[in-house]
């Protein structure tokens, strides 16, 4: 028997992480992961919740996060190849114009 | 202490030493990877929330897929250790100070209000079985349009990824004529 704030705090640490990584790294495709941190952090609390309260809802609405996750990775992932072959760079410091 | 309790505490302590790593890593195919643990041991931590199927899906989907298109994309575009740039002065002072002000407000609120009624292991049976009506039936329009999404963001990434085409020499006066 867990409690459900431990999960919840459990959530937050992995949420706060992926902040931490968005503001402090400096590769977009590490930036890019520290989202995915983020989504599975929310994640975690969705189902925790679903758990709780017994709502199946919760975990559909998991696996609806997870389809936009991956269709985000993909066009985001692209963007990346897109940005690297006329910037020839991943550091985001370079990348602050959005005209070449 | 129960049995759910220290899965619940290895799961999560794999899963924030995973976070913790990829904060701290300097070369993105090391924070990839830690990545990986995180999504691995969230699947653990679905499990013994009884959520079967998310598991299953995390495993597949996140671990598997959409890690394996970051990895493919770092070795393709031969990403190398990520270069240090100094931070502004005031993000540091006010930033550090406000992320941990923040983070115990948070918690505290958790703690306090949440209430401490216990999640049972497995007390809400998410295996496929019961997800699949819930899918097709209450949810079958969202789940219809996700196939839609999916559909425009696989043209999105290719268009997007594709190589411009070298625009041809502007037609001349002389080809006009």
């Amino acid at each position: 028997m867990v409690p459900l704030s431990y999960y919840l705090v459990l959530s937050g640490i992995l949420f706060a992480c992926g902040v931490a990584a968005f503001l402090i790294k400096r590769n977009i495709i590490t930036i890019f992961m520290s989202i995915e941190l983020m989504l599975n952090g929310v994640n975690l609390s969705f189902v925790a919740f679903a758990a709780h309260w017994h709502a199946l809802a919760g975990q559909i609405f998991v696996f609806f996060v997870m389809v936009v996750a991956a269709a985000e990775a993909a066009v985001g992932l692209a963007i990346i190849i897109a940005v690297y072959r006329t910037r020839e760079t991943l550091n985001i410091d370079q990348v602050n114009l959005l005209k070449l | 202490m129960s049995v759910h309790l220290i899965l619940f505490l290895a799961f999560g302590a794999v899963a924030v030493a995973g976070a913790i790593n990829l904060l701290a890593q300097t070369h993105p195919i090391n924070s990839a990877l830690s990545l990986i643990a995180v999504m691995a041991a969230l699947a653990g931590e679905y499990l013994l929330l009884g959520a079967e199927f998310l598991a299953a899906v995390q495993v597949i989907v996140y671990a598997g897929a959409v890690m394996v298109l970051f990895v493919f994309v770092i070795m393709l575009l031969n990403a190398g250790v990520e270069e240090h740039t100094q931070g502004s002065r005031i993000a540091i002072t006010l930033g550090v100070p406000g992320a941990l002000i923040g983070s115990l407000l948070i918690a505290w609120v958790v703690l306090r209000h949440s209430g401490t009624e216990a999640v049972a292991a497995g007390a809400l049976a998410g295996a496929p079985k019961t997800i699949a009506p819930l899918l097709f039936h209450e949810f079958l329009l969202p789940f219809e349009i996700t196939s839609i999404l999916i559909l425009i963001a696989i043209m999105g990434a290719v268009v997007l990824a594709s190589k411009p085409p070298t625009s041809p020499a502007a037609p001349t006066l002389r080809e006009v004529d």
